[in-house]
């Protein structure tokens, strides 16, 4: 067991730059989640921890040690890819097996070490089965426990879930947070879904192409996104956001329509010094409500009603049919009708400010 | 398209068998003539029924096959098979061997002029031995591999096209493998061991039935590189028992002789066969 420090990483393609500079500290025991969308570098990155990739720039540390020049089988990692790469002509124990007959174990230690991996991701009776007799689910465990009996000092996944289907995902993510929990190993995550990352990282990295947007527990992320760019990419349905601009005593934002939006104390506070700015606005699905005339800050015109059951999304538009797009998340069965305008009330502690050029948290 | 009206079956049935009996008259024509007397098989019309010298015809032909000539000993069926068995064998193995490592050399490694090879083998394809065969007759007679087992094998055992079809089976083994094999510690060569050839087993299956059978029908080749009798190759034996001038050939031997040659070629086919479905059923990559 071990933390992993990345300095400085950079990587190029030739003249293409992926990654722009990553530096982070994964303590030892530590689940980190890195989540962005697809063709930001996140692989890239795993693989250069794996050491499948060169490092063009900067310094990987597992432990004390330096790997930038040493072999993927001498890092002490173990990786689980997507497709879960299995040798389809060995059985499940020989694909266990196989990294530690390289080693030279020996063969009881080998036989309890697969038999240990085959007991805690049940897998017992399917040992001498071949990876295409297996269903999809169990073949991503056998990737699993082929990771688990080389016993290292760091697990890699690379969108370990993504090739299952969505009630199987939901049951693996489970597993594997037990799992990592059980056996207290440092590992690194990479995956598109947020729902996975917000749900099994002890920590997240958001990565937009190349760069880090944000580090920071997942409650922090949602709580306090650091960038627009987080801000959208976290949580499901994503933030609404508004252009608009400061009021001049820089308490309020101005409202398309011209109604004003008061801010509270401590965004005011922060907003003083630059009145009459412009901002981007961002305010969750969930922290918008709708109350009765007299307390509304705007009005949303219906447009479309999800019904998910235990919520109801609705989407529409602010002020008229011509407003700026925005989605509400409302508790238990709501059903009005298209072209309704319903008072809206947006809670004063959950809006969020961006600059509207460089997406920075004001 | 499937119609199941009664004179379609009539018709299609007839017309396989028609297409059987072309294939498997002559061969039936080639086994009576093995089992009958010179006398017999000469008269005309020959007989239509197996005769009784089989096991003598087939012993004579197995033990002395082509006769004694003028300077020239007797040799065996026996014998010619065993030199086209040497030959086919060889070639086969020969360039299944050479081709798979030199793919997995063209696949997985980066070296200077990886291309340029690739494209230098790619080229050979447009060239078979009867083009190039003046050339390679010189070099493998200043090689003094004359008149041996070497000079009938290693000059046909280059082969682009199982180097490239090899090529086509190692692009297709998943980049995410080899990756996992890695980081399981498998240096180049026990990846290859443990993986790349597993994995090719059908392919290589395939290749061997091919191989065999184009080696074992070599004629122009081993007729120019042998002047020993005792390196006579089965099809070359054959044809040598007809020249017999003014005598009669003896046709009885001579179809025996026939006879016995196409059988290790279809026991390679009916063996491998079995690994062809087996391929078939299994492959998942
Ligand atoms: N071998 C390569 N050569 C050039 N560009 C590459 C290579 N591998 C990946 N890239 C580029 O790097 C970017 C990041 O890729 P990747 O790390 O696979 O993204 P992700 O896993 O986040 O979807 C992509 O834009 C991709 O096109
Ligand atoms: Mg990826």
């Amino acid at each position: 067991m071990a933390k992993v420090s990345l300095r400085s990483v950079r990587k190029s393609y030739g003249a293409t730059k992926v990654i722009h500079g990553v530096d982070c500290e994964i303590a030892d025991g530590e689940f980190l989640v890195v989540v962005g969308p697809s063709g930001c570098g996140k692989s890239t990155l795993l693989r250069m921890v794996a050491g499948l990739e060169s490092i063009t720039e900067g310094e990987i540390a597992i432990g004390e040690r330096v790997v930038n020049a040493l072999e993927p089988a001498e890092r002490d990692i173990a990786m689980v890819f997507q497709n879960y790469a299995l040798y389809p002509h060995m059985s499940v124990f020989d694909n266990m097996a196989y990294g530690l007959k390289i080693r030279r174990l020996s063969k009881d230690e080998i036989r309890r070490r697969v038999e240990e991996a085959a007991g805690i991701l049940e897998l017992g009776a399917l040992l001498d089965r071949k990876p295409r007799q297996l269903s999809g689910g169990q073949r991503q465990r056998v990737a699993m426990g082929r990771a688990i009996v080389r016993e290292p000092s760091v697990f890699l996944f690379d969108e370990p879930l993504s090739n299952l289907d969505a009630k199987l995902r939901v049951q693996m993510r489970v597993e594997i947070k037990r799992l990592q929990e059980r056996l207290g190993i440092t590992s690194l995550y990479v995956t598109h879904d947020q729902v996975e990352a917000m749900t099994l990282g002890h920590r997240l990295l958001v990565l937009s192409e190349g760069v880090v947007e944000q580090l920071g527990a997942p409650i922090e992320l949602y709580e306090k996104p650091a960038t627009r760019f987080v801000a959208g990419f976290i949580g499901s349905p994503s933030m609404n956001f508004l252009e608009t601009k400061l009021t001049d005593d820089g308490r309020h934002v101005v409202l398309p329509g011209g109604d004003t939006l008061a801010l509270d104390g401590a965004a005011a506070a922060a907003n003083g010094t630059s009145p009459g700015r412009p901002v981007t606005l961002g305010i969750r699905p969930e922290h918008l409500e709708i109350v009765e005339e007299s307390r509304a800050s705007a009005h949303l015109t219906v447009e479309l009603v999800e019904q998910l059951g235990a919520d109801s999304l609705i989407h529409g538009r602010l002020g008229d049919e011509s407003g700026p797009a925005m989605t509400v998340r409302l508790q238990g069965i709501h059903a009005p009708g298209s072209g309704e305008s319903l008072p809206l009330l947006a809670m004063p502690a959950h809006i969020h400010l961006f600059d509207p050029e460089s997406g920075v948290r004001v | 398209m499937v119609e199941s009206r009664r004179w379609l079956i009539w018709l299609t049935h007839g017309i396989l068998l028609l297409g059987v009996a072309v294939v498997a008259f002559p061969i039936y024509v080639t086994f009576v003539a093995s089992t009958h007397s010179l006398q017999d098989v000469v008269q005309s019309p020959m007989p239509v029924l197996p005769g009784g010298e089989l096991v003598a015809n087939y012993l004579q032909a197995l033990a002395e096959g082509l006769g004694e000539g003028a300077g020239t000993q007797s040799i065996g069926a026996g014998r010619m098979m065993l030199n086209s068995l040497v030959m086919a064998l060889g070639i086969a193995f020969g360039k299944i061997a050479i081709s798979i490592i030199a793919a997995f050399a063209i696949v997985y490694f980066r070296f200077p002029f990886r291309m340029a090879a690739f494209w230098l083998i790619f080229f050979t394809l447009m060239l078979p031995v009867e083009v190039r065969i003046l050339p390679t007759y010189q070099v493998v007679a200043d090689l003094g591999m004359l008149d041996s087992y070497a000079g009938l094998t290693i000059p046909l055992i280059a082969s682009a096209t199982a180097t490239f079809m090899f090529r086509q089976v190692f692009l297709a083994v998943p980049d995410e493998l080899t990756e996992a094999a890695r980081i399981d510690g498998a240096g180049p060569l026990r990846f290859f061991w443990d993986v790349l050839l597993p994995l090719s087993r059908t392919n290589i299956a395939a290749l061997f039935v091919i191989l065999f059978i184009y080696g074992w029908n070599q004629y122009l080749w081993p007729l120019l590189i042998t002047t020993d009798q005792s390196l006579l190759t089965i099809v070359i034996g054959i044809n040598r028992m007809l020249e017999v001038g003014d005598d009669q050939a003896e046709w009885q031997i001579v179809m025996a002789t026939t006879m016995l040659a196409m059988i290790p070629p279809i026991l390679v086919v009916v063996a491998m066969q079995k690994l062809f479905v087996k391929g078939l059923v299994e492959t998942e990559k």
